[in-house]
């Protein structure tokens, strides 16, 4: 146990550039034409690597770092059930109420807003990184919030898009297919940055939560949803629900991607983001549903918000 | 109408802002496009909104000025500019008034006599050259002095326009106790009384304006016996308070027996601490208390007296999404949908409702309350279960000496005659037996049924039932003391003395709908499942349902869901089965275990009710269980 704890923390918290040898980093090895001509191009970029420096590498790293061609393909191919909540997303689906419940309380208190008001996000910008088909951007903009929703594949915000513009309260919402990196270059800021299931997809976490924490405006809120890295969670998130329930096409996460609570809390803080709460949640195999606990060991979701600079 | 669907006809993307908020077409325009003007000269010119929208953006811009103040020239211009057509009301008279349509004649006159066309004029014009535009393919429109006035702008019935296009978030079909339950307890609740409601029942008295029924007057022959839970849900809504001030009546005592004189039961309210048993309130004025305490609060609900006619569902597709040309697999019925009525994009999510009265409203959420023959449930499709007992219910309202505080049942072969409670002298008789026998006695002179009522309550078919010394035996085990209702021997019911109001007899029958919701519809109360009258839960159930998804609905908009959602109403029905199913069975139970007349089986029914009598804990649960304090029996 100790050996994990350590390798991860070493993968956490050594200088970007040492760790494309390292083989947890390097991403796996992938058919998809996305990704050779992304290597192709990380390679051009790798040339001058040397010559410029770190700014240049933290660049090309970056750029690779956040998506990961294979994730990508994963999803691409299922979007269009995004929006059926007995699909393959119904495990998600089922777990969405319990998230919200969870940020509409941390951000209400933290923005000091009423909690009993239909609409307690309204004056708030948020932006969903990651956003899927939206299953989390449009109770937020119901809510109130300004929402904006961004995602690597394609398909998914097209989906999206359509789904949203059925009701009208969530019309508002706007999609964009992009990266985090991307948007953090064109210096957008917002109140809150949620990305709730996302991290246990990308290549360099530390990374991500970097750009993360660069669109939070100062003392805004990020909130980040992940699996914890346990034997408890290899048991039921990667055993029991992709191999024995069905509930998530196998292969959909890999364990040593996985983050303690632990090594979350200290990649958001090297990156300005102090944590303030912290929830686990619970699934009942006898009711159906998900509930919020102390109980971090699988599922669990932290709030943080960002240092003022 | 043309005009207004036309309006109302455009992507969302570009203008979805104005109509997100979901207004009427008309009043929108004249205050949101002005300020947009400026807004949408430099959009065009200026920072770029990313090129799928720029190509879905649609224009609906009025311009209103004093005459020479330039609208003609910046229409003209912007209508070149933006590709949109461009109506200027004033060239749609000429033009008119130039060909030899049908509206020459008349236009020719009143332009003549130097008049101002009327409204109902400019909207059929306007209505023929958008319909026209879109034929082309045309989207969007810069109007040009249109709307001139007030009335134009608001668009009223009179033109044939329904005022109700503003979609609705619930339609309540029904406007019955349960319907008007869920009206009211949704405005009671902090997170849905801000949702626009529309109560769909021809009954006139709903729209009118109601006040108290006064005490003296004969109490009708509909009553209902609610329960404690029951009570308290009405208490949150702000009813109980106009209940009290009407006719009701408390009961703290109830006694049940059989004809075979083996055996009896008397619960008391105090057996579990509590002052009462339940309340027996006339059907007219539970009504009439929950539409006032709807009335008295600020509340978005709309009457509409009509009756439903017609549903349709703009399916909503979950995976690929919408049609309007962007989804590549087919379906006919909605390509065509968006051909031929071109709803907007907004709309198309929603329930359409086609009313007996011609118009047509939208809602997000259609609620079936209309009764055991549901309409709503058979055009949603929903399949029930259920049989016929091959009996009727008599109901009426006796008078009797001295007052009666006690609800009184006893199980004859044919069925159970209960009389309840109603007040002063009078009490009210449900009377269960074969349909034949209901219709002989509907239609017996009054002094007959008297007498019928009297035998069957008291000596008729058997003895009084008599305890005996296994019974004292048994009451007298240590059970823990309060249960004083065990000491308590039998009572003769009062003498009933006079009929007072006419007979009613409805045939009776168990009815459950196989499934409470699917997209977009739930089922509430009668609707969803129907009972045998013996135990006086059937309303007490329905105003679960009203209350349960009171609370579904207000927890789904809490976390942000859509409230039409089905796994959400999946929610409201997974607990209400699991409250209604277990009554139904229990109720059935009674209804055929006392439909037996076979010595063994008497013999074990007069068991159950020794036991029910003399074993306190059974007794406390039994009575909390009817009472609706919990939903699982527990022995405690």
């Amino acid at each position: 146990m100790a050996w994990w704890i350590h390798r991860g923390l070493r993968r956490a918290l050594v200088p970007r550039g040492l760790n494309s040898s390292s083989p947890l980093l390097r991403p796996p090895a992938a058919s998809s034409p996305y990704f050779s001509s992304l290597q192709s191009r990380s390679q051009e970029n790798a040339a001058p690597e040397s010559g410029i420096g770190g700014s240049t590498s933290s660049k090309t790293a970056s750029f690779r770092s956040s998506l990961n061609p294979t994730e990508v393909a994963k999803f691409a191919a299922i979007a269009e059930t995004w929006w059926d909540s007995q699909g393959p997303f119904k495990p998600l689906h089922l777990m969405n109420p319990t998230r919200v419940s969870f940020i509409r309380s941390t951000l209400c208190r933290h923005f000091r807003k009423d909690p009993f008001s239909v609409r307690p996000f309204e004056g708030l910008k948020i932006i969903d990184v990651g956003c899927g088909g939206g299953i989390l951007s449009e109770p937020l903009a119901r809510m109130g919030a300004t929402v904006t929703g961004i995602d690597a594949v394609e398909k998914n915000i097209k989906i999206a898009d359509i789904h949203a513009a059925l009701d009208p309260l969530t019309s508002s919402i706007e999609y964009h297919c992009t990266t985090a990196e991307e948007v953090v270059k064109e210096n957008k800021k917002f109140d809150a940055v949620i990305s709730l299931e996302v991290i246990e997809h990308v290549a360099d976490p530390a990374d991500f939560c970097k750009s993360l924490a660069a669109l939070t405006v100062p003392k805004g809120a990020t909130i980040i949803s992940t699996i914890n890295r346990s034997m408890r969670s290899y048991a039921t998130a990667i055993i029991a629900a992709e191999y024995l329930l069905n509930w998530l096409p196998k292969g959909t996460h890999h364990w040593s991607r996985f983050l303690t609570p632990e090594e979350l809390v200290l990649i958001l803080e090297r990156a300005g983001v102090s944590v303030q709460e912290m929830a686990g949640f619970v699934y009942n195999p006898l009711t159906g549903d998900w509930t919020l606990s102390d109980d971090t060991s699988v599922n669990f979701i932290a709030f943080g918000t960002k240092r003022n600079e | 109408m043309a005009a207004h669907r036309c309006l109302l006809r455009s992507s969302v993307l570009g203008s979805s802002p104005a109509f997100s908020a979901g207004k009427r077409g008309f009043s929108v325009l004249t205050e949101e496009p002005v300020a947009r003007l400026s807004a949408g000269l430099s959009a065009s010119g200026g920072s770029d909104p990313t090129p799928r929208r720029r190509e879905a953006r649609n224009v609906q811009w009025v311009f209103l000025g004093c005459p020479g103040v330039g609208k003609g020239t910046f229409t003209s211009r912007l209508s070149q500019l933006l590709g949109v057509p461009h109506t200027a009301t004033g060239d749609l008279v000429r033009e008119e008034l130039a060909s030899s349509g049908p509206l020459s004649n008349q236009l020719a006159e009143i332009v003549n006599q130097g008049q101002l066309v009327s409204d109902k004029i400019i909207i059929n014009l306007l209505s023929k050259s958008l319909e026209s535009g879109a034929a082309k393919g045309e989207s969007g429109f810069i109007h040009d002095g249109f709307p001139r006035t007030v009335k134009q702008a608001v668009c009223e019935k009179n033109y044939g326009v329904t005022t109700n296009s503003e979609p609705f978030d619930v339609a309540i079909i029904g406007g019955g106790m349960v319907g008007l339950a869920l009206a009211s307890a949704l405005s009671s609740t902090p997170f849905t009384k801000h949702l626009n409601i529309a109560i769909v029942d021809p009954n006139p008295a709903l729209g009118g304006c109601s006040s108290y029924y006064i005490k003296n007057e004969i109490p009708g022959s509909r009553v209902s016996t609610v329960t404690p839970a029951t009570i308290s849900f009405l208490r949150d809504i702000g009813a109980w308070e106009h209940v009290k001030h009407q006719r009701h009546a408390f009961f703290d005592q109830m006694q049940v027996w059989d004809y075979t004189g083996l055996g009896y039961t008397r619960y008391c309210a105090r057996d579990v601490g509590k002052e009462y048993l339940g309340c027996v309130v006339e059907n007219k004025v539970l009504c009439n208390s929950l539409l006032l305490s709807l009335q008295e609060k600020d509340f978005k609900k709309t009457i509409i007296p009509a009756k439903l006619t017609s549903m349709t569902v703009s399916s909503r597709r979950s995976s690929s999404g919408v049609s309007s040309g962007q989804s590549n697999t087919l379906d006919k019925s909605r390509t065509n949908n968006s051909e031929e009525t071109a709803e907007p994009m907004h709309l198309q999510s929603l329930v359409r409702l086609e009313l007996s009265d011609g118009q047509h409203i939208y809602s997000k959420l259609v609620v079936g309350a209309d009764g055991a023959k549901s309409r709503v449930r058979e055009m949603a499709g929903i399949k029930t279960t259920g049989w016929d007992y091959s009996q009727s219910g008599l109901i009426c309202t006796v008078e009797h000496t001295g007052e009666n505080h006690c609800a009184w049942q006893r199980f004859l072969p044919s069925g159970p005659i209960a009389l309840l409670p109603i007040g002063d002298n009078f009490s009210n008789i449900v009377w269960t037996m074969s349909s034949n026998e209901a219709n002989r006695h509907k239609l017996m002179s009054e002094d007959d049924f008297v007498k019928a009522v009297n035998y069957a309550l008291d000596c008729g078919y058997g003895p009084h039932p008599q305890s005996n010394f296994l019974d004292n035996y048994i009451g007298r085990l240590p059970w823990g003391s309060g249960t004083t209702s065990i000491k308590e021997s039998f009572q003769a019911p009062p003498k009933v003395i006079n009929v007072v109001s006419e007979r009613m007899a409805f045939p009776l029958s168990l009815m459950h709908a196989l499934e409470y919701s699917s997209s977009q519809f739930v089922l509430i109360g009668d609707a969803a499942h129907a009972v045998h009258p013996l135990a006086g839960q059937g309303v007490n159930l329905g105003f679960g349902d009203a209350s349960t998804l009171t609370k579904v609905i207000s927890e789904g908009i809490s976390m942000g869901t859509d409230f039409a959602d089905l796994a959400l109403l999946k929610r409201y029905e997974k607990e209400r089965k699991a409250a209604n199913i277990p009554w139904m069975a229990i109720l059935d139970g009674f209804q055929k275990a006392y439909s037996i007349d076979f010595g063994p089986i008497n013999l074990l029914r007069a068991a159950a009710l020794h036991g029910a009598q003399y074993i306190a804990p059974l007794k406390r649960n039994i009575v909390s269980y009817a009472m609706g304090e919990w939903n699982w029996p527990r022995f405690t």
